[in-house]
């Protein structure tokens, strides 16, 4: 019997859909579980159902999750709350808004324990030291405010950890953090484990940190597992067409490939649902996958796949993109910044930044968060003053703030927010969202608006029927696409992209960049800003590396990616996580 | 904010730095402060002047001559331009002089003096009730979210936030010393060189008025504060490491929901400044607002304008108190 034991784990919504569907596995002392799966595929309800915990309107049906030999679902009362934190542990997404504000570190380690009072300060330091904190009883009396996000997190680790808990269940714990810090709270985890003989279930959107300190993968879509197997064999020969789709979409910094999106939305939520969940987005689906009941099917390996397909579904052929640089006409750049300079009070956040984009090119602004790169594209579209320096648009002077430019100058230069979820005005229809910005810039009233409106749908491949829709009646994907099309119905001449694949996930990243490749193709410039090196791999011509403020690198990105040359370029690509090379990939 | 936490090596430096711009931040709301009072006195000043009626005939009565009139016209100075008139007004403020009493030629300020410490009695006795009670039924109604006492609460404060001080206090007199029971004075009576506290019983009406309508409004503030906390991401983190009920109420959650609620307390307070002045009339009580409403009746304005006066400046201090919590 294994250590950790999880049989039928069902949990339930209000009208009877199953957003955890008949979850089992079965993990060893020592060993780590990775489950991937994107938004809405139920894995942080998965994460909390492990503890007996369900979000208000949820509720647990069903199973047993069994852990060294007693049931969690078992317990009611003080059992329950002694074996919540000292039995299965849980470590946050966001432990900025997961611990409390108004207490010291030390108070929130030390309360999970039951040893004698006087046995605790001994314990925290303990746990401190062995996340890597300092264990000062100055450093311990600090309050959540007083730490960096990485610090924070590992402070969420160490409450985790402090009491010994057999089952450590880690929901996102690195979703938002920089590589450099990823890459330390992934080591940690893989040490603790080993050092304590924990068993970890870490839960993920992203299969390459899944890949990277999992040794087995549960990949979930819908509320089921549809394949569990070693971590090797899913991420490099998975057995479920779902799979196969997730590791086609994601970007890869070695090589630029073109990124297929999976089709259609995600999976709802449905009290009367049968055959398989997929089969509505699935390439190879057949007739009776619509009304099957499909199980999970064992492999000799110990692999588990729910499809009724005999043969692995065959990897999408991965088209390499052409490497050729845009013939860049430098006398005139589309873009170009000359010493730009700017600042919050008295932090002083850009020195003296310089780089051109030109015609047709799009160029990756790369930095880690609080490196200024967000800064700078709020300066260049006059969002935020600037305290020096020069933003020309083919050879056009622009003034520091939107509002002292010209209506032809706002129109040429526009922005694309990271998160359509904040962007889109939710009162308002898509249409009247991006008809409002061509009738104040663009000049342009009565019908040709609805024109304009239905062209640039067209053109981010949307149909004209979201125009007279909310924002919250569409997708992540479409609200995205509705937020570049607001964008484009201006004509613009550079488009600024402030991470806009950072809020997607990996399936909508793909069609979003393949998008933004199609815009590039017809001879737009653009400016994308991101912190995920293998997405500027995918897209952009040039880097420029941003640190602190400072541009301390700027190369073709085929250079910069084979010969980085400055140590930050080097940290941030030694510590990006890339799925193994495919075995069908060209 | 974030990237002063990013590096903990430079905080001295840093710390120095926001020192200066807090000491900045003060001097920009005191000089605020200064001005915005320096307008409250001129509106209060101006205003009052602009009552009808004439002071010289209020004091010499309906058949004083014109000759009489013009000479206590002259003596008290009221045929001076207005703008000189209250220049003199607020010099003698700032030196703590309000000028004299039209009606008895007593100073302004000995006659305000002991009324203003009953006014203020009444304002921290009732101060005292809300803000416990209004934090021990805003956490059970919240605790108890959706439950028949979170209804009825909810109900019966829209009801009684809805109604103005002076008819729940008619209301009260009707129940608790008229029509239906003699449990209490209907009227406040303290004697005068009394202090407020020796006659409780006087008390009790005046300050439970007062207390209704604040207890059902911070309250309810207090719920809504309590609940926003609970559904907040530390506390499902403290039960997912299987603290009590208890421990969650008391240690996680109401610290964070008193730092909301803090400010809404501190609005409440002006608020009851304001509602003591119609809560005195009502029950004859003994302060600042029956003292306003007689000199008002009688156009003694040196009386009028220091209270008013004083109730501005009060119900400023708060809401800027109010404002100085919120924001930090």
């Amino acid at each position: 019997m294994a250590y950790v034991e999880v049989r039928g784990l069902t949990v339930a919504i209000g009208d009877g859909s199953l957003i955890v569907d008949d979850a089992s596995l079965d993990l060893e002392a020592g060993q780590v579980l990775g489950v991937v799966g994107e938004s809405g595929s139920g894995k942080s309800t998965l994460a909390l159902a492990l503890l007996a915990y369900a979000r208000q309107g949820a509720h647990i049906t069903a199973g047993q999750v069994v852990v060294g030999g007693t049931d969690m679902l078992k317990l009611t009362g003080r059992p329950l709350r002694l074996a919540r934190g000292g039995t299965v542990a849980y470590v946050p997404q966001d432990p900025a808004t997961a611990l409390n504000p108004k207490l010291s570190i030390e108070h929130q380690i030390s309360e999970v324990l039951t040893e004698p009072l006087k046995e605790r300060p001994a314990i925290v330091q303990a746990a401190l030291e062995s996340v890597g904190l300092p264990s000062t009883r100055e450093f311990s009396r600090r309050h959540p405010a007083a730490l960096s996000g990485g610090q924070q997190q590992r402070v969420a680790l160490a409450m985790a950890i402090a009491p010994g808990p057999g089952l450590l269940v880690l929901d996102e714990p690195t979703t938002g953090l920089d590589v450099t810090t990823q890459a330390r709270v992934l080591e940690l985890v893989d040490n603790l484990c080993q050092q304590r003989q924990m068993a970890a279930i870490y839960i993920s959107h992203d299969l390459a940190v899944v890949a990277d300190v999992a040794d087995r993968i549960a990949v979930m879509y819908g509320g089921q597992f549809v394949e569990v197997g070693e971590a090797e064999q899913v991420t490099t020969a998975p057995r479920h067409p779902y799979t196969r789709a997730l590791i086609d979409a994601v970007p890869s910094v070695r090589r630029r490939l073109r990124l297929s999106a999976i089709p259609g939305r995600a999976a709802e939520l449905s009290p009367k649902r049968q055959g398989c969940v997929f089969y509505e987005r699935c390439a190879l689906a057949q007739e009776r996958c619509q009304t099957d009941a499909i199980g999970l099917a064992d492999y000799p390996d110990g692999g588990q796949v729910r499809c009724i397909l005999s043969t692995p579904p065959p990897a999408a052929p991965r088209v390499i993109v052409d490497e050729a640089e845009p013939a860049a006409d430098q006398k005139e750049a589309a873009l170009l910044v000359k010493n730009l300079a700017a600042g919050y009070g008295h932090t002083q956040v850009l020195h003296d930044v310089s780089f051109a984009v030109g015609p047709g090119e799009c160029v990756a602004l790369v930095g880690e968060s609080g490196s200024g790169k967000t800064t700078l594209a709020r300066c260049l579209i006059g969002l935020h003053e600037r305290q020096a320096g020069e933003v020309l648009v083919f050879g056009d002077y622009l003034e520091p703030l939107a509002r002292q430019r010209t209506p032809e100058q706002r129109r040429d230069i526009q922005y694309i927010f990271q998160n359509p979820y904040a962007s889109l005005n939710p009162r308002r229809t898509v249409g009247d969202s991006i008809g409002v910005a061509v009738k104040f810039l663009g000049g342009v009233s009565g019908k040709a608006v609805q024109a304009e409106v239905n062209a640039a749908l067209e053109r981010v491949e949307l149909p004209a029927a979201l125009a007279g829709r909310y924002p919250a009646e569409l997708s992540g994907g479409q609200r995205q696409r509705a937020a570049i099309a607001r964008a484009l119905v201006c004509h613009p001449k550079v488009l600024l992209c402030d991470e806009v694949t950072s809020a997607l996930d990996v399936s909508v990243q793909a069609s979003v960049i393949e998008l933004l490749r199609g815009l590039l193709e017809d001879g737009l410039s653009m400016l994308f800003v991101t912190h995920n090196l293998a997405v500027v791999r995918s897209i952009a011509h040039r880097a420029d590396v941003l640190e602190k403020g400072r541009i301390v690198e700027s190369a073709l990105v085929e250079q910069l990616f084979a010969t980085p040359e400055h140590p930050y370029t080097q940290q941030l690509l030694a510590n990006t996580l890339e799925l193994a090379d495919p075995a069908g990939g060209e | 904010m974030a990237d002063l936490t990013l590096i903990p090596v430079a905080t001295t430096a840093r710390q120095g730095k926001r020192g200066g711009h807090r000491l900045r931040r003060l001097g920009s709301l005191v000089a605020q402060g200064v001005v915005t009072l320096f307008l409250v006195s001129a509106l209060v000043f101006f205003a009052t002047q602009a009552l009808p009626g004439d002071v010289a005939k209020m004091i010499l009565g309906k058949t004083a001559t014109p000759d009489r009139l013009a000479v206590l016209r002259e003596q008290l100075g009221l045929n001076r331009p207005l703008l000189v008139q209250y220049w003199d007004w607020l010099s003698g403020v700032l030196h703590g002089d309000f000028g004299e009493s039209l009606a008895n030629h007593e100073p302004v300020t000995s006659l305000i003096g002991e009324r203003l410490v009953n006014s203020l009695s009444l304002a921290l006795a009732a101060m005292l009730v809300i803000i416990p009670l209004s934090l021990l039924v805003g956490v059970a109604a919240a605790t108890h979210k959706d439950s028949w006492f979170d209804k009825g609460f909810l109900g019966v404060s829209m009801v009684i936030n809805a109604l103005p001080d002076f008819i729940i206090g008619t209301l009260l007199i009707a129940l608790l010393a008229t029509n239906v029971s003699h449990l209490l004075p209907p009227v406040s009576i303290i004697p005068v060189g009394d202090n407020p506290w020796q006659h409780l019983s006087a008390m009790i009406l005046p300050v439970a008025t007062l207390s209704i309508s604040g207890v059902f409004y911070l309250g309810r503030l207090v719920r809504v504060s309590f609940i926003d906390v609970t559904n907040s991401e530390y506390i499902e983190m403290a039960r997912l490491k299987g603290m009590s009920q208890r421990v969650i109420t008391f240690r996680h959650a109401l610290p964070n929901a008193l730092a909301a609620a803090i400010p809404a307390a501190s609005l409440v307070a002006a608020f009851t400044i304001g509602g003591v002045v119609v809560v005195e009339y009502v029950f004859n009580y003994p302060g600042i607002g029956m003292l306003l409403v007689e000199s008002l009746g009688n156009q003694n304005l040196p009386v009028i304008q220091a209270l008013v006066l004083i109730v501005a400046v009060s119900y400023f201090f708060f809401n800027r108190l109010a404002d100085a919590l919120e924001r930090r």
